[in-house]
């Protein structure tokens, strides 16, 4: 199979999963009674004017499979529908909403990622030391804790040190940037590190599995019996075979980075999507949670293919 | 592989070969006892089964009454203090773990019915019927899990029987991949084409010869989907989707959230629930891991180790 071959392929399977959770999130909202789940145009206090125009945008009055097909073509003009809660397009809601939640997601995914190579690096190569016992040991724990109930113990700890609740202070009157930077910084402290807690475990149990298997490989032994230092072998020769299955594994974990999102944007009220996700669920908002989960199907979906992307380029043999 | 396990027991005279095989039957019992990490999970997942089973007779108080103020501190009568209504947060964790492991289990058992289900045919019969289901499984690995449920639990509404579905429905995806690839690799081996020459019919072959094979895989995957199935109950049931008049470890965590446990500095209210679901998901990954560990000889071979091989012993680990 040449390079081409094989990222087409990729790009194919990413364009038909997106379609796939479209579809599923049409039939889902439309074939389960009530007419509040069905109806886009359902929109609570809203004028004639924009019911109608609602009807018309999604062929509410035609058959099934049709109103399919204009679902379809609204959402490639990036059409979502009205919220039913601030009756703002659902897709302005989610522009604003992700806009928030990606430097404060990102910041703890890095972090995370560091934490969980360096522990995971560390604790395979001294396998079996004390120190390998309790690094692998608190990995599992923080695997282990609820999402929202780490967040919960966060703020009962440290939230005299550091603002809990929402980006910024609405008291701060005409900010400077650099004032405001620092003041969306400061409330971004607790929810990043509520991120790079709950995930880095996961990330050192991935790549401390994954260097035991390379460090087993007969490649090892020989670089031992040139008599490399043994630094060397774990940098050059252990890592970067680990590094494949690592990349594979983060990039399955994108899951966990949403559910993070969800559960800890709604502790702190980061105003980002995973607080639209749980608003949109307590108000009965549909066109929101539909259009929340597309979004972030479609992100998964993306940063999947770019893992398989970066995969490609660590690993030429894939095409063989 | 099985070169390389001839390698190893030459340089590694310490590494002990596993003791021979006494009938399929015997593989659990080994496992627990040659892993201290296998006991210490049993340990911890019988110990809570036991609460969850006895609770009639071991609650010191009802859950749903009243017994003092709100939020008491701990004391002696009630070490864990009392809740938002003045419940008692002993009886109130006992009652709530017995919801959570029921929830746990039946979401595993409906997810491991699925996804062995799928796996079994989409190996054993391979052709169309494999690239069909195998296809499917793929889309439903990537899209996200908790977006997928919240989709789902909101538009089918909250109570305990859909939240079991919903989990099982995110859930099964792993084993029907882990069940497909071991029938497929079993399926060849000459012994069970053997009884399939000798006219045994495809349901006796996956259940005496298959089947009995990927047991102590398929023991390892129900172990971990028990653990991510605990995990998911309580971020559901946080975002308002379990049912609302349950008492689950969950609903603990949720109420707390909800009714200012936090500002009141209730830490008794909030902890505890979370330690207990993290305790289970520790004793099912410790147990799960070492299951899996015993499946994979590869791990015990580490070139770089400095503790189980005594070739590898002169050579002090070095910073440099």
């Amino acid at each position: 199979m040449r390079r081409s071959d094989y990222l087409i392929k990729r790009a194919a399977f990413a364009i038909i999963t997106v379609f796939v959770a479209i579809t599923i999130n049409f039939f889902l909202f439309r074939v389960l009674p009530g007419d509040a789940v069905r109806n886009l145009s359902r929109v609570p206090r809203a004028s004639n004017e924009l019911v109608n125009a609602l009807k018309e945008q999604f062929g509410l009055d035609e058959p099934l499979w049709q109103q399919y097909v204009i679902y379809l073509n609204q959402l490639l003009h990036g059409n979502m529908g009205i919220s039913f809660s601030n009756q703002q397009p659902v897709s302005e809601n989610l522009k604003e909403a992700l806009a928030n939640t990606i430097p404060m997601a990102a910041t703890g995914t890095v972090v995370a990622i560091i934490i969980g190579v360096s522990t995971g690096v560390f604790s395979a190569w001294r396998r079996g030391s004390k120190l390998d016992q309790v690094s692998t040991n608190a990995a599992i724990a923080f695997y282990s804790f609820p999402t929202q109930w780490l967040a919960l113990v966060i703020l009962i700890y440290l939230s005299p040190w550091f603002p809990s609740h929402g980006m910024s202070d609405p008291f701060l009157i005409d900010p400077t940037p650099w004032e405001h930077f620092v003041d969306v910084a400061r409330h971004m402290f607790l929810p990043s590190l509520t991120f790079a807690l709950t995930l880095y475990g996961e990330y050192t149990l991935i790549v401390r599995s994954a260097m035991l298997e390379t460090l087993g490989e007969d490649y090892v032994l020989t670089a031992r019996a040139k008599g490399l230092p043994q630094r060397r072998i774990v940098t050059r020769h252990a890592f970067r075979n680990a590094l494949l299955p690592t990349t594979t594994l983060i990039a399955l974990s994108l899951g966990y980075i949403v559910a993070g999102a969800i559960l800890i944007e709604t502790v702190f009220s980061w105003p980002g999507i995973g607080n639209a996700v749980y608003q949109a669920v307590t108000e009965r908002d549909y066109p929101m949670l539909q259009g929340a989960f597309l979004v972030l199907t479609i992100s998964v979906v993306f940063f999947n293919f770019i893992a398989d992307v970066l995969y490609f380029k660590l690993d030429p043999r894939i095409t063989e | 592989m099985g070169m390389r396990t001839d390698v190893t027991d030459d340089i590694g005279e310490e590494l002990k070969r596993p003791a021979p095989h006494r009938g399929r039957r015997n593989w659990f019992w080994r496992v627990i006892s040659e892993s201290t990490q296998a006991k210490v999970g049993l340990g911890v997942l019988l110990f809570f089964i036991a609460i969850a089973l006895l609770a009639p007779w071991i609650m010191p108080y009802d859950p749903r009454t009243s017994v003092g103020e709100p939020y008491e501190p701990p004391s002696w009568e009630h070490p864990l203090g009392l809740d938002d209504g003045g419940v008692d947060m002993v009886s109130l964790l006992i009652q709530g773990g017995r919801v959570s492991l029921v929830v746990g289990f039946a979401a595993t058992l409906v997810a491991v019915l699925i996804g062995g289900g799928i796996g079994i045919i989409a190996g054993y019969f391979g052709g169309w019927s494999d690239s069909l289901l195998m296809r499917i499984t793929d889309y439903f690995l990537v899209i996200p899990d908790l977006p997928l449920a919240i989709v789902v639990a909101a538009v089918w509404g909250p109570s305990l029987s859909h939240l079991i579905f919903v989990i099982a429905l995110l859930l099964w995806t792993t084993t029907a991949r882990i069940v497909r690839a071991q029938v497929k690799s079993v399926r060849e081996r000459v012994y069970v084409r053997r009884a399939g020459s000798l006219g045994a019919s495809d349901l006796r072959i996956v259940f005496r010869h298959v089947l009995p094979q990927i047991g102590p895989l398929l023991a390892a995957n129900v172990v971990l989907t028990v653990a991510v199935a605990i995990f998911d109950e309580t971020a559901l049931t946080f975002l308002g989707l379990g049912d609302p008049t349950a008492i689950t470890w969950g609903s603990i965590i949720t109420f707390a959230f909800l009714r200012t446990a936090i500002s009141a500095g209730a830490w008794w209210a909030v902890i505890p629930a979370g330690l207990c679901v993290a305790f289970v998901i520790m004793g099912c990954f410790w147990l799960g891991q070492a299951i899996e560990d015993a499946l994979n000889p590869r791990l015990k071979v580490s070139y770089l180790s400095t503790r189980s091989f005594r070739v590898l012993k002169p050579a002090a680990p070095e910073d440099g």
